[in-house]
């Protein structure tokens, strides 16, 4: 596997202004708008039916190696050119047929370029001029995969307290539960009936006030084309809890003043909920925006930064891991996240724990002020009891 | 001033008024049908129980032909409380069913009487209005060929019993010999030959030309002058080039929400093309509609929602922005001056689209500084840009402008509140069916306001049952 750099940032909206949220149910949408988008980097969807998805991470997916499966329903083909001039969308067409005959899609890496002229087939005046490049990525896959190969490979000194499958193949098979967005109770009404403004790129998905999600485009027609694509996204399950216990969320009702002697008096009211609007929007946004975050850049295409980032896992912060592309001068141009259960998180903080302590179990206890037996149930709680000797585990939990 | 129970008759009776104008029981943007269906079912009954004689007085409001005739299916359908209420109420009542069910279009009326039928309602005032309006000299062989399902199952339910050829008709069908009646015979002979099938009513002719395999093309152009103007105004769309391009149809003669409707179902680049023979046929259409309901409003500002959710539904398509833009079009034809503030701005109304944000805010705000006479909002009453302002400056204009009327006209029906969702309670809340019924709810909602009473209402409802029934002495 492939190790990317590492850096820590703080994410910032980029330049993006939250909007009015529009409530239904338990959901909320905060749409998030810009102004101008240049257009030099476009998205278009490439559905791939309802099949599973194999993605060979280290090369192509036949051959031996890493896989990530999961179900995949929809890839992104990024569009872009390096001179600023307007990128022309990729083609998808004929790609959205679902092939019955076909049980499992197979993806060559999760981030593949793609030939910007498409081979057995002349050239057409669609194709553009060839300063526009496209890759292929399968959105939120992405950050996923990242979070799975959180210290993958296990431990790196054969200490005895380690099963055998731990030494021979570290973590492998690793696995995370989540939810799609059909089945987050009202989220398919919610994007529905959602109003989309002309300049809008992107939104903020409330589910019972927690964010469960952030998309950004880099372009608003992108959006109004990809904003139903949001339902066959994955989303924590701690949403799913969440819609599920609360069905309705309180609708926000901005203050206003009670005597308005003219009607200057109204506009300027008119503007102060708008901006307390924005306000409650970037307060409930905290978890994200404004976090340090480790980032791995996946692909650097100038003037433009295809990155994944992991939070601090942090038991009493919410934790959203995700991927998003930046300009250079700190636009976002393209988010997605994904909103980290507490079990997710507890597991991404002991594993880290773990690494820091080089794998030793005492070590690891100590930084975690537990014992060494406590230290193993924790391990077992969290799902990884087939990397610890059985021996281990039956002394820990009698 | 009313005592608390005259005061919650009449705010029961101005809801249920209001959600017979707006609601037609069919799937809209933010709620399904089988909703709406209940939510009105329950009005129906829940008045009909505690208000009769004011329930049965609702037929000469204007409201819309689908509540129209479930009025009168629970009128009927609720047979022994009739027995109790006073004779001159009876009397009314009778009077008020029989002028309803002769101004329904055909369709809503047989139908309303297989559905009286298939809800078992028999009785013996239910026997004779059946048996009076199947046998209705004129039309009766038009109504028993076009809607041979429903007439005989009311007159089969109802024991009616059909004169001469009607009751060959329905017994051997076009297996008869031969028929004087020229319908009945045409509709024999169409069975053997295809000539016959033109002189047959459209949706009769159909059925037949399809089992004869007559190329649709064929059809449409020989049974042209058989349609009637709804069916022509279908059709239009589809089959246009068979039709003729002058097919014979005087928009101006149209109600202005037709004309909207129809104007919104055409793509951009065809509106564009026919963009001044559209506004001409929106602005004679509205200029007549002020002229028969002889409206003058006077200083008249309006704010239109076109946001995404005005795009109604599978089962409404466009129907909210239609409405808003006959509105337009009807306040223009009748008012001395108008401006007009759309939620978001167009260049050309006739190429609006349902599209963007609900910012009633901004608009709202725009027209509280024309100052003006009336202030109508047209909107789904769902506002969320930002949420919930546009009825608190509602509020605050009308304290600004004392002397102005505000008023918030709904196409659609809410069904959790049972009335057309409001934007702010102080501000009165019309449901809209069509464009040129905005001089009565302006009527209705000026009753609606805390100022008047129910005896004020109870005499506004007995003017205008009065008109009701002397319209019917003079045609």
């Amino acid at each position: 596997m492939k190790a990317y750099k590492k850096t820590t940032v703080t994410l910032e909206q980029g330049g993006l202004v939250a909007g009015s949220p529009q409530t239904m149910g338990a959901v909320r949408l905060v749409p998030l708008l810009r102004h101008g988008a240049p257009g030099d980097l476009r998205i278009a969807r490439r559905g791939y039916g309802r099949t599973m998805g194999v993605v060979g991470l280290d090369g192509r997916p036949e051959d031996p190696g890493l896989a990530y499966m999961s179900y995949v329903p929809h890839g992104f083909v990024v569009s872009h050119t390096s001179d600023g001039t307007t990128a022309s969308l990729g083609a998808s067409l004929g790609s959205d047929v679902f092939d019955a005959r076909r049980f499992v899609k197979l993806h060559h890496r999760m981030v593949k370029r793609e030939a910007t002229k498409p081979s057995g087939r002349a050239r057409t005046a669609t194709d553009g001029d060839d300063t526009t490049q496209r890759f292929r990525t399968l959105p939120l896959h992405l950050a996923m995969e990242g979070f799975l190969a959180l210290q993958f490979s296990g431990p790196e000194l054969t200490w005895s307290d380690y099963s055998e499958q731990a030494i021979r193949s570290g973590l492998s098979p690793r696995a995370e539960r989540s939810v799609s967005g059909a089945y987050l109770q009202g989220l398919e009404d919610a994007l529905r009936t959602f109003e989309i403004a002309d300049d809008q790129v992107g939104v903020m998905v409330f589910v019972a006030e927690a964010l469960a999600s952030v998309f950004v485009l880099s372009h608003p027609d992108d959006y109004r084309r990809l904003h139903l694509s949001l339902l066959e996204d994955f989303f924590g399950e701690l949403l799913a809890t969440y819609a599920y216990f609360f069905p309705e969320t309180v609708r926000s009702n901005p203050g206003f003043p009670t005597n308005p002697t003219s009607i200057e008096d109204l506009e300027r009211a008119v503007a102060s909920v708008r901006l307390d609007l924005r306000e409650e929007a970037e307060l409930l946004t905290s978890g994200l925006f404004g976090k340090q975050v480790t980032i791995e850049a996946m692909r650097t295409f100038a003037p433009f930064t295809l990155e994944r980032f992991l939070p601090k896992f942090d038991l009493s912060e919410e934790c959203h891991i995700g991927e998003r592309i930046v300009r250079t001068d700190g636009t976002l141009e393209y988010m997605k996240t994904f909103r980290l259960s507490q079990a997710q998180v507890r597991r991404g903080y002991l594993l880290g724990k773990l690494a820091e302590a080089e794998w030793n179990l005492d070590d690891a206890a100590k930084r975690l002020s537990c014992t060494r037996d406590e230290l193993v149930k924790r391990i077992v709680n969290a799902g990884f009891e087939y990397l610890l000797k059985r021996h281990l585990v039956t002394a820990a939990l009698r | 001033m009313d005592n608390p129970s005259q005061r919650v008759t009449r705010e029961d009776l101005l809801l249920f008024v209001n959600a017979c104008f707006a609601c037609t029981g069919q799937k809209e943007f933010y709620s399904d049908g089988y909703g709406q269906r209940v939510s009105l079912g329950f009005l129906h009954e829940y008045i009909a129980g505690n208000y009769r004689t004011l329930y049965a007085r609702v037929l000469a409001c204007g409201v819309n032909h689908m509540n129209r005739a479930l009025v009168v299916r629970q009128l009927l359908a609720t047979g022994k409380t009739f027995e109790r209420e006073p004779t001159s109420h009876r009397a009314e009542e009778n009077a008020l069913i029989t002028r309803t069910i002769r101004t329904l279009p055909t369709h809503r009326a047989m139908h309303l009487l297989e559905d009286l039928a298939k809800k078992g309602v028999n009785n013996r005032r239910t026997r004779a209005i059946t048996k009076a309006y199947l046998s209705t000299p004129g039309p009766m062989a038009f109504r028993a060929v076009k809607y041979r399902r429903s007439f005989r199952r009311a007159a089969f339910h109802n024991h009616t019993k059909l004169e001469g050829e009607t009751f060959t008709f329905f017994a051997r069908g076009w297996k008869e010999r031969s028929f004087s009646t020229p319908l009945f015979d045409a509709f024999r002979r169409a069975h053997y030959s295809e000539k016959a099938i033109y002189e047959l009513p459209y949706s009769v002719a159909e059925g037949l030309a399809a089992r004869r395999g007559v190329a649709r093309e064929v059809f449409l152009g020989r049974i042209e002058p058989q349609l009637t103007q709804n069916e022509r105004i279908r059709l239009l769309s589809s089959g246009t080039e068979a039709l003729g391009k002058a097919s014979r149809l005087d928009w101006a003669r149209q109600s202005p929400t037709r004309v909207a409707t129809y104007l919104l179902s055409l793509g951009p680049e065809e509106r564009e093309a026919r963009k001044e023979e559209l506004r001409t046929a929106l602005r004679l259409s509205a200029e007549r509609a002020a002229r028969v309901t002889a409206t003058r409003f006077g200083k008249v500002a309006c704010v239109v929602d076109r946001s995404y959710s005005s795009s109604g539904s599978s089962e409404k398509r466009k129907r909210p922005l239609a409405v808003a833009l006959a509105t337009v079009a009807f306040l223009r034809a009748s008012s001395q001056s108008l401006s007009v503030h759309w939620s978001t701005p167009v260049d050309d109304e006739l190429l609006v689209t349902a599209r963007g944000t609900t910012d009633l805010a901004t608009p709202v705000l725009a027209a509280l500084r024309e100052s003006p006479d009336l202030l109508i909002v047209v909107s789904d009453g769902f506002e969320n840009d930002p949420p919930g302002v546009a009825g608190r400056l509602l509020e605050a204009g009308q304290r600004l402008l004392p002397d102005a009327f505000v008023l918030h006209v709904n196409p659609v029906f809410d069904v959790e509140s049972y009335a057309p969702k409001s934007l702010s309670p102080r501000i009165p809340t019309m449901g809209i069916r069509d464009a040129e019924d905005l001089p009565t709810l302006v009527a209705f909602a000026k009753l609606a306001l805390g100022r008047s009473t129910l005896e004020e209402l109870e005499k506004h409802l007995e003017t205008r049952v009065r008109a009701f029934l002397d319209d019917e002495e003079e045609s």
